[in-house]
């Protein structure tokens, strides 16, 4: 078999939860009203597979299974076609891609593409519902919610653009989620709403924290990237959560929406059979009979680079990116026929240092514990590039196997140069049907050049009623002067001073060309600061904007105040003067990482950058508090209660009063006398 | 001076006394109150007891050469029979025939001496529709060449059947021998086209609980799908080997030719929304065994259980709707493993090469090694002969949406279902025991919320969902009466709505709200403030009460 199997425990333990979930998930449904035995309706469980082997099998259970009898034979009377019909041209076409990037600072990173191009329509209404290599639950979800564009990203760090220069495709830290409606839809916010519940079942993400208090409709910083002149803002729905953790549970419904995708295979056998070393036990105590389901191999299945994603590798490194693109696309230069296009891309940066070993080493297998042996069978094309641009000579690093295919690409307003693999060729992977490729370093000199854009936010001040946001933009161009959007989305409880904001360039006021602000309400929206600055040449431009931060309601707390709290990267969106023409024709075949962005022009490139989320503290109060005061209260009452009905209720009597002390001496003085007492 | 003193401290005394009781219990009750809307409990009580009353309509027609003239102006215009079986001692079932007799008119004559049956039936159904729910029975003499020998009733595509009479009945019995014998004949077609006691029963199977000796029913009752407002159809097609083929399906097509006219007639029951998809590297979950004998790999039906785990992660749950999905899967064996065949549990093979689990969908195993030629070149183009898979999928289809094709008593000729695959009666039976399915499931949603709120007092009961709650009851009244009048559309239409109130009702979030208050909070809450509040009002009350005590004591030592 061509296919890679590969066997490791790792796989168990995800296979092993994911059966004990669903087991978890049928015991749920007895919860409803029909109190007759759901479970055992339950076909799938796996609690029913092993009764079903363990032959405990009764007379209903006999009946579960049943080979199909075909009575009714109308169907079946139809002409038999033709065996050999001329086979449909297939309106959909999938690529993959890798690009390897050896970093200065010695790291390495690998951008996985996939691409899926479908020639339908999901626009005008007709309900699209036979899905081939483009996955179902997209489509579901694009035709149920008249989405025209969705952008959906997850991120595991934090991208060092000073260190490693600009990624392909970039993503903020957390989960990002940007979505341009059909204008067929009335109801935006409750679209919006839902689309945010499902896509976070779809992904295992937490999006469907995403409302209104962190949704903003950015007027200028993201247009669409397909087609279609949209500009009505009222249609765009932008949201980050910067605070999401990106796991293996996100990178798994990540992979399955690709053709070539994980297949896990699970072979369930008896407890009777021998022992595998890999073996585990899985105990189930269900509710009155306890059974053993021995799974003693579990094996993926997988083809094309689909294969190099294994988690526990992807997920050992210094920055992980997995995101979703889905947008209308034109097929030719005129634009005459249109298809959606479903892009998956994963970015990784591995870390040579922490992997250790002391060598400036890298290879497939080393970062993927995998190794390449074929293409996906359904790709029509699929490639690996390393760029070797700054290595023409090989004084850098040395990369083996060899390969005599070069291609150049405009990437990012540079010509890079890339050795090519190209998978679906069998030379490729020479005599030992599996390809390894291995980059050694041989020196660590040379420098990088400085990308032209980079920005980085901080919070200062102190204490922890005010404080101030400083949003620092670099240009690095020598000569050359650019216009920037920046787009600051800051949750409604950092209360923006809207009038202390400055920018300043080279220690000069910057006034901003265009500004669209729009005010947070309390619990129910952000604040919104879009800007369009000019950013002078080899310059640092800063722009400061004072907050006070708000106090909440002891409910609006995250299970951990003292954390902080996150506030969302700041977006920079620029076309950055490019030093080589770009290429303008978005249709020509291309390498997928140099296609994402259209370029309009041939003297520029779009950028997009993002600074760091922000962690703010915000003033947290001793939450036994309630309680405490709930006691004080009623202590402070109850003593005051008290005294009031003492004073209420008591009967008083008049008492002789005593006779004053000087009286009182005179008293005993006379009585020393002898006279009688006054 | 002093006793007025005295005095005026116990009336102080009594009067906080007095307002805290009067003013302050019902303002702490009334503030800390979990608001709870009006149930209409007696008539959910009322449901508790469900008694159901099934009517159906029949029209006997006489043909000519049954009845003599003489007794056809002696015929009965109605005869109504009832039928009462308890089936638990909350459930009852009360069956209501009524029967119209009269005689066949001259177009009906005519067409009842069409050559055949099937073309009677269609040119009897050109004449006149009957509604959704009734019958029409014609009685042909027992001459008519339209049946073959040993058949004596023909059921048609329709809402008709033709009835020949027996033997028995020659001409020159009276009236009365002669209804009385087609009484009940007539009750058994009704049986197979209506309902039967066994349908209904089993139908009911959400309120009663079954006693083990009728377990086979249950297992027939099990391996449909439960009675919900819409269902999603997913076709899959599994191609664990891309490498060695690329598979064809035209799924659009085969859907419109043999899915679509079967769901659009079942619409009145259900919604239906199809779609497919196509999933590579998908195996199933057993290594079949290589049977030598055969030189072809098989799969045990023991081993069946297995199979769906490991693809059905991969399925995907429909992202746009809560409705149930039958999946039906069309498997293609990779290259090394094919031929592949299902073993029955006695070792035969199973024609269809086919498999459905209740409650969840079928696999189809379609075996292409046929094509591959005598030197196959891989990766093989391999269309797909949709007629053949879409037959297996359609049978299991019927099976998984309840359309029972039980088989008709000796003497019975049932009609081929058409180009729909569903004839009218098996609908208008789906119909009856869905009916009595919701209804049966609405009341048991209804009664066990109704209960759940009147046990626990901490839940919540907002007016939404009080209103759900009546707007459910009122449903299912509706539909009681409309089972009762016979109109089995409205019926089924009010029974839909019963659920779909009760289940939203039972389902909702916001009764869920308080339900785990605990009480232990409840008291370190309140005993700050209640212990040293109350503790003197009692104790001044107490006081009052021994010197009250005292001082008769006093006045009766006084009097004596």
């Amino acid at each position: 078999m061509a296919a890679h199997r590969s066997c490791r425990p790792v796989w168990l333990f995800i296979l092993c939860s994911f059966s004990l979930f669903i087991i978890a998930g049928s015991q749920e449904t007895t919860v409803a009203p029909e109190q007759h035995a759901s479970v055992l309706d339950n076909p799938q469980t796996a609690a029913e597979t092993a009764e079903q082997t363990a032959g405990e099998s009764g007379g209903v259970e006999e009946r579960r299974w049943e080979g199909t009898e075909v009575r009714d034979a109308a169907a079946q009377k139809q002409a038999e076609p033709a065996v050999l019909q001329p086979t449909p041209q297939p309106k959909d076409d999938f690529q993959e891609e890798l690009v390897v990037r050896p970093l200065h600072s010695g790291d390495i990173y690998a951008s996985f593409q996939f691409r899926t191009l479908w020639e339908t329509d999901f626009m005008r209404g007709n309900k699209v519902s036979h899905y081939r290599l483009f996955p179902k639950s997209l489509g579901q979800v694009i035709s149920k919610f008249s989405v025209r564009e969705l952008h959906i990203s997850f991120t595991q760090g934090y991208w060092r653009t000073m260190q490693w220069g600009q990624p392909y495709l970039p993503s903020p830290p957390g989960a990002e989620l940007w979505v341009w409606f059909q204008d067929s839809v009335t109801d935006v916010d409750a679209t919006w709403k839902e689309l945010t519940n499902v896509l976070s079942g779809i992904f295992c993400a937490s999006l469907n924290f995403i409302d209104s208090t962190n949704t903003v409709q950015p007027s200028a910083s993201f247009k669409p990237l397909g087609i279609g002149n949209v500009t009505d803002h009222r249609f765009l729905r932008y949201a980050t959560l910067p605070r999401e953790i990106v796991c293996t549970e996100n990178l798994t419904p990540w992979k399955k929406l690709l053709p070539c995708g994980s297949k896990v295979t699970v072979f369930v056998s008896l407890f009777i059979s021998q022992k595998d070393t890999f073996g585990i036990h899985l105990c189930v105590n269900a509710a009155s009979f306890s059974f053993c389901v021995l799974m003693y191999s579990c094996c993926s299945l997988q083809a094309g680079l689909a294969v190099l994603l294994k988690s526990e590798k992807l997920f050992h490194s210094s920055f992980h990116s997995q995101a979703v693109h889905i947008r209308p696309v034109c097929q030719d230069w005129q634009c005459k026929t249109t298809s959606w296009e479903l892009r998956q891309t994963l970015n990784v940066v591995f870390d040579l240092h922490n992997s250790g070993q002391g060598k400036r080493e890298w290879s497939l297998f080393k970062m993927f514990s995998r190794t390449l042996t074929e293409a996906c069978p359904l790709a029509s094309s699929s490639k690996i590039y390393i760029d070797i641009t700054d290595n023409p000579e090989g004084e850098q690093f040395e990369l083996s196997p060899a390969t005599s295919l070069l291609s150049q690409a405009m990437v990012l307003g540079d010509r890079r140069t890339f050795s090519v693999y190209d998978l679906t060729q069998q030379d490729t992977f020479g005599s030992v049907r599996s390809l390894n490729l291995l980059i050694r370093w041989k020196s660590t000199e040379g420098d990088m050049l400085r990308p032209l854009l980079h920005a980085e936010r901080y919070v200062a001040g102190y204490g922890l009623q005010t404080g101030e946001i400083h949003t620092l933009m670099y240009n690095h161009h020598p000569y050359r002067s650019f216009p920037v959007l920046q787009l600051d989305s800051v949750p409604w409880y950092l209360r923006l001073y809207i009038h202390t904001l400055t920018v300043t360039s080279k220690g000069k006021d910057n006034k901003p060309s265009y500004i669209h602000y729009q005010p947070s309400k309390d619990r129910v929206r952000p604040h919104l600061l879009e800007m369009l600055v000019q950013l002078p040449p080899n310059s640092v431009t800063e722009v400061t904007v004072q907050f006070e931060r708000a106090l909440l309601k002891w409910t609006e707390y995250t299970p951990d105040p003292n954390h902080g709290f996150y506030v969302g990267s700041s977006v920079i969106s620029s076309l950055v003067p490019s030093t080589v023409a770009m290429d303008t024709n978005s249709t020509r075949e291309r390498p997928l990482f140099s296609s994402f962005f259209p370029c309009k022009e041939e003297s520029s490139y779009f950028v997009r950058v993002y600074t760091e989320p922000l962690l703010v503290n915000l003033p947290t109060p001793d939450f036994s508090m309630p309680y405490n005061v709930i006691c004080l209260t009623c202590t402070v009452v109850a003593v005051g209660y008290g005294s009031l009905y003492n004073l209420l209720t008591r009967s008083f009597q008049i008492e002789e009063p005593s006779p004053g002390l000087a009286k009182r001496i005179a008293n005993v003085i006379r009585k020393m006398r002898g006279v009688p007492p006054l | 001076m002093f006793l007025s003193e005295r005095r005026r401290g116990q009336l102080a005394a009594l009067s906080i006394a007095a307002v805290v009781i009067i003013v302050g219990v019902p303002l702490w009750w009334r503030t800390t109150e979990t608001y709870r809307a009006w149930l209409p409990v007696s008539q959910i009580k009322e449901l508790a007891k469900l008694q159901l009353q099934l009517s159906a309509d029949v029209e006997a027609v006489f043909a000519r050469g049954t009845v003599t003239p003489e007794q056809q102006k002696k015929v009965p215009l109605t005869q109504t029979q009832e039928e009462e079986r308890a089936i638990d001692e909350d459930t009852a079932l009360r069956y209501r025939y009524e029967t119209r007799y009269r005689t066949a008119t001259i177009m009906e004559e005519d067409a009842l001496n069409q050559p055949s049956a099937a073309e009677a039936d269609l040119s009897l159904h050109t004449l006149s529709e009957s509604p959704c729910g009734s019958l029409v029975v014609y009685v042909i003499p027992e001459s008519s060449s339209l049946l073959p020998e040993d058949v004596n009733v023909y059921i048609g595509q329709r809402r008709t059947a033709l009835l020949r009479i027996g033997p028995q009945m020659r001409v020159g019995k009276t009236l009365e021998q002669l209804l009385a014998h087609l009484e009940p004949r007539i009750r058994q077609v009704l049986q197979v086209m209506s309902f039967s006691h066994n349908d209904i029963t089993a139908a009911l199977s959400d309120r009663v609980r079954f006693s083990p000796d009728n377990k086979e029913s249950i297992a027939d009752n099990m391996r449909a799908f439960k009675s919900s407002p819409g269902y999603e159809i997913t076709f899959s097609l599994l191609n664990p080997d891309p490498k060695s083929h690329r598979l064809h399906w035209d799924i659009e097509g085969a859907v419109q030719t043999y899915i679509q006219p079967l769901l659009t007639k079942l619409s009145p029951v259900a919604n239906f929304s199809i779609d497919s998809q196509t999933l590579y590297y998908a195996m199933l979950g057993v290594n079949p065994r290589f049977d030598t004998s055969r030189s072809a790999y098989t799969l045990n039906a023991d081993s069946l259980a297995h199979v769906i785990n490991p693809v059905e992660a991969r399925l995907g749950s429909n992202a746009a709707s809560s409705n149930p999905v039958l999946n039906f899967l069309l498997y293609v064996p990779d290259a090394q493993h094919s031929p592949l065949y299902i073993q029955g549990r006695k070792k035969q093979e199973v024609p269809s090469n086919a498999f459905h689990s209740p409650r969840w969908g079928g696999i189809m195993v379609y075996n292409v090694n046929g094509f591959y030629g005598s030197e196959p070149e891989f990766p093989v183009d391999i269309n797909i002969n949709m007629a053949k898979v879409m037959g297996v999928f359609l049978a299991q289809l019927r099976l998984l949406l309840g359309v029972q094709s039980s088989t008709p008593p000796p003497g019975f000729l049932v009609a081929r279902c058409g180009s729909t695959g569903l004839a009218d009666w098996e609908l208008d039976r789906l119909m009856w025991s869905r009916s009595v399915e919701n209804v049966a499931t609405a009341t048991t949603t209804i009664t066990s919320l109704a209960q759940l709120l009147d046990q626990i007092g901490n839940i919540v009961i907002n007016d939404n969902i009080a209103q759900q709650v009546s707007s459910a009851v009122t449903s299912l009244q509706l539909a009681v009466a409309e089972l009762e009048a016979g109109n089995l559309g409205f019926a089924l239409q009010y029974s839909k709505e019963a659920i779909l109130a009760s289940e939203k009702a039972f389902f909702d979030p916001s009764l869920l709200h308080l339900l785990y208050f605990p009480d232990d909070q409840k008291f370190a809450i309140y005993i700050p403030l209640f212990l040293p509040m109350c503790v003197p009002i009692l104790l001044s009350l107490l006081k009052i009460v021994s010197e009250a005590r005292q001082r008769r004591r006093e006045k009766q030592a006084k009097k004596d």
